[in-house]
């Protein structure tokens, strides 16, 4: 797939800055608009797909009413939020309790930037994408811990106070996984992993080691995003709805939205990093094989493994209930990370004695 | 004159020392849980003494649902009061009818015939799988899984379809009456019965592979909130969770009244008296109840549904009459106090789940705050009932 000869966004922006600044600038508005328009598509069609898939786990219809299949049910529940009252709490921290929500989708908006969605759609390439993507969604904890800090609301901050352990803990297992995939491919630029999968993907190429860590990244990451079973700092059995309590209107739209994106996020990197991104399902060697797998084009092949990733999740969410906070600490530090240490130094030495199928050097 | 002291919630807040010894102090603070909070059912108000995520006080709030179901009680005849009984406890309904009607029919001398008593025996017994099975729903969902709701109330639909033919109403309510039951069955009531039990057999199994064998669940229940034999005992817990502790008491096997005496079924008990038993106990007793059930259903006696004329106000003699059934939360005790007139004195309910929920006060500290929502879940409360 050499032949794509690619300008990102991002390129043309830096190219263009030092002739233009507002030339520069354009374009990196352009970049912003389009990310941000894509995570309010994207938000809606995966809240909606949640509902329905919940709706038939659990013997039921969802929403039917609103069009065809209640298609347009989250245009209407996204229109009614917009009108919502924005309550603020008055004991509450005014200035963060306000800013708290924008962090967090502020995260997600600079995690999304670097996706590499299919050959041609990617905002920035950067050179050290998964340290970039590893960094900036740990932002996403400091908005939680902001939001149950500035709310006043105890119940918020038990919720924020086991987001920011729950979180925290769960970033250095991910980080591991991931570190395992970067070893394999031999770069951080998540466009570069894509393009070393091009034999196969990374989740069968490393026997064992890839789906062990395929495995640990998503449990990893399913903590970091609090969905089921790790849904601990909402807890709404518990703790009413965790950090988000006070919160109502648009101000709890970012948090909502910011949490099924960050949902896709992860099913996003699973399919980068072990599924083979963009790249359609090859087997080195097999050329008339990989021709036919051709024939699906890249863009496709990428939403249907993240689609794939995003069903996993949700069926997780409505088959299983949630841990608790000294097992959740348990599973990571004592389960976890020490099969992810295991597996990273297998992965070295594989990577050193090319223990794995079709290696790259 | 002596000084009468008064300490606040506040000042019963201590520090404790922390982890390291000493080096950082924590603080206690109070946090109200209800009366509106997702997963106290209802208006219960709890007040925590919380650690961080610990719980080491439990105060219990009640009255913001008391009706004074009892006093309004001294102004009705005894037919009218089996009316105010279902919004006791609204999931035992007919259970709660059948105490005062056994009451009244003690007191008064009524005898009822084969046919009344099976039928109430077999509605009570519906009821109380039907009971069992909104708890699992909603026991699934304290424990942070919303699916198993969904399916509980949809096998509950079912129960709720045939007792509505019959009884007419779908939660509240009253069929059972002094001097027998106020309509006869509906014609397709043995049918519907026989096929819920042939529907609800395998959907039970999926019960089990859906929430029971799940590791996370045996995580969360295995071992916490024990309630040792004595404790329940003392505190006069009954009901599945007097029976999780170990101790096998049940009236419908000690005291048996109704047909259950003719009928063949376990009584389970726990070991541990932990979480795990009480949902152990609750997932036998709906297994039992089918058995029962299965037993009875086609052996319903021809006969009369009611032996008083319904319109004779029934007196019952002077003095204190008592009379207790086991519903499906424990014993529910109604204590008639006569002075001879068609309407009572006094009438005192004994509720099972007041003494359930204050076993909580024991077995919650010491556990998080998750551990409660779990522990309270396991008692399962339904609180009209401990309010009255």
């Amino acid at each position: 797939m050499s032949s794509w000869e690619v300008k990102t966004i991002a390129q043309r922006a830096a190219e263009a800055m030092p002739e233009s600044v507002l030339a520069g600038a354009g374009y990196v508005l352009l970049a912003v608009g389009f990310a941000a328009a894509f995570m309010a598509l994207m938000g809606m069609a995966l809240i909606y797909a949640e509902r329905k898939v919940a709706a038939h786990f659990q013997c039921r219809l969802g929403p039917m009413r609103v069009g065809p299949h209640g298609i347009f049910q989250t245009v209407a529940d996204t229109i009614k939020l917009l009108f919502k009252e924005d309550i603020v709490p008055s004991q509450s921290d005014k200035l963060l309790h306000l800013f708290a929500p924008y962090l967090s989708m502020m995260a997600t908006l600079l995690a999304l930037l670097v996706l590499p969605m299919s050959p041609v759609v990617q905002i920035a390439d950067m050179n050290i994408g998964v340290l970039y993507v590893t960094a900036v969604t740990g932002f996403g904890v400091l908005g939680v811990l902001l939001a149950g800090w500035s709310s006043n609301n105890k119940w918020s901050l038990l919720g924020a106070m086991r987001a920011g352990a729950q979180i925290i803990s769960y970033e250095v297992s991910a980080t591991m996984a991931l570190l395992v995939v970067v070893m394999f491919s031999g770069s951080m630029q998540l466009s570069k992993i894509v393009e070393s999968q091009a034999e196969g993907w990374w989740i069968w190429r490393a026997p064992v080691i890839g789906l062990v860590s395929f495995v640990i990244f998503l449990i990893a990451s399913l903590a970091e995003i609090s969905r089921t079973p790790f849904d601990l700092p909402e807890g709404e059995s518990e703790l009413t709805a965790g950090f988000h309590t006070e919160y109502s209107g648009l101000r709890f739209a970012m948090f909502f939205l910011a949490e099924f994106i960050n949902m896709f996020i992860v099913a996003g990197m699973a399919a980068t990093l072990f599924l083979g991104g963009w790249m359609p399902f090859h087997i080195g060697g097999f050329d008339t094989f990989n021709s036919v797998m051709d024939l699906l084009p890249p863009g496709a092949w990428f939403s249907l493994k993240s689609g794939l990733v995003v069903f996993l999740i949700m069926w997780f969410r409505w088959t299983f209930p949630r841990l608790r906070v000294d097992q959740l600490m348990k599973l990571e530090w004592k389960i976890l990370l020490p099969i992810g240490f295991v597996n990273l130094f297998a992965a070295a030495a594989s990577v050193v004695f090319g223990w794995y199928f079709f290696p790259i050097r | 004159m002596s000084a009468i002291t008064v300490t606040s919630l506040d000042e019963r807040i201590r520090r404790s020392i922390g982890a390291d010894g000493g080096a950082s102090t924590t603080q206690e603070y109070f946090v109200n849980m209800g009366p509106q909070h997702p997963s106290t059912h209802g208006v219960l108000r709890l007040v925590l003494k919380l650690d961080g995520e610990n719980v080491r006080e439990v105060i219990p709030v009640l009255g913001y649902i008391h009706r004074g179901v009892e006093k309004m009680g001294e102004h009705l005849s005894y037919r009218q009061f089996v009316h105010l009984t279902d919004r006791l406890d609204y999931l035992s309904a007919l259970a709660n009818n059948w105490a005062v009607a056994k009451a009244v029919e003690k007191a008064a001398n009524i005898e009822t015939n084969e046919r009344i008593e099976t039928i109430r025996t077999i509605v009570a017994e519906l009821q109380r799988i039907a009971s069992h099975q909104l708890w699992w729903g909603v026991f699934g969902m304290d424990l942070g899984a919303f699916t198993p709701f969904l399916y509980g109330f949809r096998d509950r639909e079912k129960i709720s379809d045939i007792l509505e033919e019959t009884i007419g109403a779908r939660l509240t309510m009253n069929y059972i009456q002094p001097g027998g039951v106020m309509f006869d069955i509906h014609p397709d009531f043995q049918r519907k019965v026989k096929e819920f039990l042939t529907y609800f057999r395998p959907k039970l199994e999926e019960y089990e592979t859906l929430l029971t064998q799940n590791v996370i669940v045996q995580e969360r229940m295995r071992g916490v909130g024990v309630l040792t034999a004595e404790k329940a005992v003392s505190m006069g817990a009954t009901g599945p969770v007097l029976r999780a502790s170990g101790v096998a008491h049940d009236l419908r096997r000690s005291e048996p009244y109704g047909v259950y005496a003719k009928a063949a079924f376990d009584v389970p008990v726990g070991r541990n008296g932990d979480c795990w038993d009480r949902y152990w106990v609750r997932i036998e007793e709906i297994r039992q109840s089918m058995r029962i059930i299965e037993q009875l259903i086609d052996n319903i006696p021809e006969g009369k549904h009611l032996v008083v004329k319904p319109a004779v106000r029934t007196k019952v003699p002077e003095g204190i009459h008592y009379s207790q059934v086991e519903t499906a939360r424990g014993i529910f005790g109604v204590m008639l106090v006569s002075d001879g007139k068609d309407v009572p004195y006094r009438i005192h309910v004994r509720t099972p789940n007041f003494n359930n929920l204050w076993t909580v006060t024991e077995t919650a500290p010491g556990w998080r705050v998750a551990d409660l929502v779990t522990i309270i879940s396991s008692l399962d409360i339904v609180v009209p009932d401990i309010d009255r």
